[in-house]
């Protein structure tokens, strides 16, 4: 009975595996080496994973400078409807994106406020990276928040007590003591965010079909020439978003 | 120096009441109590980590009562002690050093790790130290910020023996040195042991407190006399004035101790004999003693400094032989013997005094 139950975990567990990897495989094993390359010195292809790369990470990096204190206040501190807005945090995961883009919009648009300041200010936001970093920050910044929130909470309140009890300011205590012993947490968060963010499509293809980002020009390749036309910009960016995210997780679990 | 005046401070089940406190400068005061008598809640409000629901702290004639935990200058070192695990020792002792220049930050760290003779530990990460080192660099970095008074939450109950009487030593080498300290323990040895003066807290409240000769040996309470280990203790009233000054506490009706006591009759109090002020005998023997009374051997117990017979002579009374003894006499349980004890062994507070 047991080497059955152990034999079915073994399958279900294989089962969903392949789940993951077999529609990944069956593209990459479709592309030719010289559609591939084709793809890699297609300027535009080019121009699409740069400015994606570069929205998401300037996305998570303005973003956090905010999210990382709201975390641990969310953490550290008690105050009236915190559990509601602990709610609110992980509505951006759980809308549709394609409707998070549309909320984007009256926020960002010409008439809004933001968008009429912008002008003023003589620069548009609609269909820029700005927006793009906007769209893409919005529905990823929960990972960060919830993974630093986490993480400060489990900082024990006794050393950031005893670094009062030393004289230090609470903003000491904050950057010398809460953020060092939370790293981890907040670089997962971070690592996170910019890794669902990069991969965003439904947000930022309302706020902003161009510049156009690798999501939306697989999506267009697909829409106007087909599966083979889509294939190669897919394997090529997804190739890319794994080395980064591999790269990250190797960097947080260093530190 | 520190004065505490009236603080109260209500958890629910659990509150602190009117507690009073004293310490001069210089001064090595315990705190003593059984654990969960409040005694940490106590260093917590004093160092500002909790707030009193009421009553006042002053610090050098200065009340603190509502300034912030980094405004007071109070060093605690915590019972576990908040080691920074992610910095080095150095970095640990010199963490309130940070507006120094370099060169007299790495003085006072190295002069203080000398102190505490820690210095070949100064580049290690605080997370591989061994309980001992830990608390040192706990001290160090607590003195590093020359708090006006030291705060020392059970300083020495995770430490071996061996540990503990060094640290003993360190404490009273500070001390000395002109720190005045605020120890809170659970053990009276510790006390004895480091204490100019003491203060004695049971659920919430300090029920004695004075130099601690005074304390030990005029216990006021049944707590405080069960809590250092006097176990004949007992209710009682000056009755009749006896020719040549010899007084009675009479306990109940048939039992009264003779003392040397200017208490006036009907005064009530407590009256207490230390169990190695008691003699018993196989049977009764003339001597000067004043008190002598009969009694059954009920119980027979081993403790820490010899063996503690118990023989209710209508109270029971314990008497603290040595175990050579015990086996020279043979005492067994439910034996009859006598036992004495001189009417100057006998002391006397009265409950005005309490």
């Amino acid at each position: 009975m047991n080497r059955f139950f152990e034999l079915s975990l073994i399958f279900f567990s294989g089962l969903v595996l392949l789940f993951i990897i077999a529609p990944l495989l069956g593209m990459v094993i479709e592309v030719s080496a010289p559609d591939l390359f084709q793809a890699a010195i297609d300027s535009e292809v080019q121009d699409s994973i740069a400015i994606t790369l570069l929205t998401a990470f300037g996305g998570t990096l303005f973003f956090s400078i905010a999210a990382i204190p709201f975390a641990y206040v969310l953490a550290k501190k008690s105050f009236p409807f915190k559990n509601f807005i602990n709610g609110i945090i992980d509505i951006p995961i759980v809308i549709p994106h394609t409707a998070a883009g549309i909320a984007i919009l009256t926020v960002i648009s010409r008439n809004s406020v933001l968008g009429k300041v912008s002008q003023n200010l003589g620069f548009e936001i609609i269909g820029t990276p700005v927006a793009i970093s906007i769209a893409m920050a919005f529905v990823s910044i929960p990972f960060v928040i919830n993974s630093a929130r986490d993480g400060f909470a489990a900082v024990p309140q006794r050393l950031e007590k005893a670094a009062l009890n030393l004289g230090a300011s609470p903003m000491r205590v904050f950057f010398t003591i809460s953020v060092p012993l939370a790293r981890k947490s907040i670089i997962t968060g971070l690592v996170m965010m910019f890794a669902r963010g990069m991969s965003e499509f439904g947000a930022v293809v309302i706020v902003a079909y161009h510049p156009m980002i690798a999501p939306v020009l697989i999506y267009e390749r697909f829409g106007s020439y087909g599966l083979k036309y889509a294939l190669p910009v897919s394997v090529l960016f997804i190739s890319i978003s794994l080395f980064f995210f591999i790269l990250l997780r190797i960097f947080s679990r260093k530190n | 120096m520190l004065k505490l005046e009236n603080i109260s401070k209500n958890f629910g089940e659990f509150s602190l009441k009117n507690v009073n406190l004293e310490v001069a400068k210089g001064e090595y005061f315990v705190l003593l109590g059984a654990s969960g008598a409040g005694k940490s809640i106590v260093l917590e409000v004093i160092a500002g980590l909790m707030n009193a629901d009421s009553g006042k702290i002053f610090l050098n004639e200065q009340e603190i009562s509502n300034f912030k935990i980094q405004q007071r200058k109070v060093g605690l070192v915590f019972q576990d002690y908040a080691i920074f695990p992610h910095k080095s020792v150095f970095q640990n002792i010199a963490y309130s050093l940070n507006k120094l220049p370099n060169t007299e930050k790495n003085e006072i760290v190295h002069s203080l790790a000398s102190d505490m003779n820690i210095l070949h530990l100064l580049n290690r990460k605080a997370d591989t130290l061994s309980g001992g080192e830990k608390q040192r660099v706990a001290i160090a970095r607590t003195l590093a910020r020359k708090p006006d008074i030291l705060l020392l939450d059970e300083p020495l109950s995770a430490l071996d023996a061996q540990l503990k009487s060094e640290l003993r030593k360190l404490l009273r080498r500070i001390n000395k040195q002109g720190q005045t300290i605020l120890h809170v323990t659970h053990d009276y040895d510790e006390a004895i042991a480091l204490a100019d003066k003491i203060a004695i807290m049971q659920k919430g409240t300090i029920v004695q407190n004075g130099e601690i000769k005074e304390v030990f040996q005029n216990p006021r309470s049944h707590f405080v006399a069960n809590f250092i280990g006097i176990n004949n203790y007992y209710e009682a009233e000056i009755c009749k004035i006896k020719k040549r000054g010899i007084k009675i506490a009479k306990i109940n009706d048939k039992i009264s101790f003779r003392l040397e006591t200017d208490e006036k009759e009907g005064t009530k109090g407590k009256v207490f004999v230390k169990t190695e002020s008691v003699f018993v005998f196989k049977e009764h023997v003339e001597s000067s003693a004043r008190n002598n009374f009969s009694g059954k051997i009920i119980d027979i117990l081993p403790v820490k400094s010899g063996i503690e017979l118990w023989i209710d002579i209508g109270v029971k009374i314990s008497a603290l032989i040595t175990l050579e003894t015990l086996e020279k006499f043979g005492f067994t349980e439910n034996e009859m013997v006598w036992i004495s004890f001189k009417a100057t062994s006998v002391q006397f507070v009265s409950n005005d005094e309490a």
